[in-house]
């Protein structure tokens, strides 16, 4: 299983002009310990809407790729967007899951994924050009290539450890952070 | 022939740029749904449930796109705690709902929600308005649209049931 915090940092390794969409708590947290950049749009709050959120964006800007990182309690809450997702098909999306079976935030009660729920098979149930499990820290790379240059939509579920980890605090003020991810993809 | 209310919403979409519709099915809308998916300048996004809606408003207006949501009166009630997106970022979000459970209302199942689903709105901090008659369509809802994505505000239109019509019921 990976370390969620490395697997996150060499996911978004050189990311380019990538835009991201961290789901609430710890994904939030991962993806700013990656580094902060303003084409991130962190979520304090909305759970279930990470992939939504990606999903509006991806069709607004077919010209950019597009990463939601939902974390698995926020996926399972928005699951029928992966049905919405596999039926617009936007070739530009990836969503990666960080999935350690856990709630993290409410005190690591064990998620669905824990008994068994598998985010690879609905994707690929919903209609998703491609899905897969990651659980090595070899398969980064090539999770990174398909945030890059794989064709839509793809979901990477990737199964990390369930620890706790040190938070990582970026912007919370709602209206700074959307109004800093606009202005930095409007110049570039 | 004179143009529907739902073409006259359809004109307002594509006059203030609206370029992503997200909604679920709705007989009410069905008129305005089939208006949008044939229009090139709109994507039509059909949703498992309204509160995807939400999110999806958001990532249109991170990209720069204007977008709105069609839904009914119960499909407010989804969309409760997504709609803190809207209000926690200022996303501009123009919504046009059916309204159920009031005027000549068959399924007495539709009135719990259709009775709170303004206040809810407002709760939510929506601007609301309702619309009663079809020849007042046209004026409040290009009064909603400007004021959406003029002054980055949710405004919701509630499109009363005695406008829709009733549910046809048959058998």
């Amino acid at each position: 299983m990976l370390d969620r915090r490395e697997f996150v940092q060499r996911l978004l390794v050189d990311r380019g002009d990538l835009l991201v969409v961290p789901g609430l708590g710890s994904a939030t947290y991962d993806v700013a310990a990656a580094g902060d950049h303003p084409l991130n749009f962190y979520l304090w709050g909305a759970m279930g809407g990470t992939a939504m959120i990606a999903l509006g964006l991806a069709l607004a800007r077919p010209d950019r790729r597009v990463v939601a990182i939902p974390g698995d309690g926020d996926m399972l809450m928005g699951l029928g967007s992966l049905a919405t997702i596999g039926v617009k098909q936007p070739k530009n999306l990836v969503v990666v899951v960080l999935d350690n079976a856990r709630y993290g935030e409410t005190g690591m009660q064990p998620s669905h994924t824990d008994a068994g729920v598998d985010f690879e098979r609905v994707a690929l149930a919903c209609r998703f050009r491609q899905a897969c499990t990651v659980t090595r820290i070899e398969e980064v790379a090539e999770s990174r290539k398909s945030l890059h240059t794989g064709e839509g939509p793809i979901l990477i579920n990737a199964k990390i450890k369930p620890e706790d980890v040190p938070r990582v605090l970026p912007l919370r003020d709602g209206h700074a952070i959307k109004q800093r991810f606009i202005a930095a993809l409007n110049v570039a | 022939m004179a143009t529907s209310w739902p073409d006259a919403i359809c004109a307002h979409f594509r006059r203030v740029g609206i370029r992503q519709v997200g909604y679920v099915p709705d007989a009410g809308h069905s008129r305005l749904i089939a208006l949008c998916q044939k229009d090139p300048q709109i994507i039509d996004v059909v949703l498992t449930t309204e509160e995807e809606g939400v999110g999806l408003v958001a990532g249109a207006a991170l990209g720069g796109q204007h977008a709105a949501l069609l839904m009914q009166s119960s499909g407010v009630g989804n969309c409760v705690n997504m709609f803190s997106l809207l209000r926690n970022c200022g996303f501009p979000c123009i919504v046009l709902v059916t309204m159920r459970g009031e005027f000549g209302e068959f399924n007495p199942w539709q009135v719990p929600m259709g009775a709170i689903t303004e206040e809810v709105l407002r709760l939510c901090g929506f601007l609301t308005y309702r619309v009663e008659s079809a020849d007042a369509v046209d004026e409040i809802v290009g009064a909603g649209c400007d004021m959406a994505f003029t002054g980055n505000l949710a405004v919701a239109i509630l499109l009363s049931q005695r406008l829709i019509g009733p549910k046809q019921w048959t058998r």
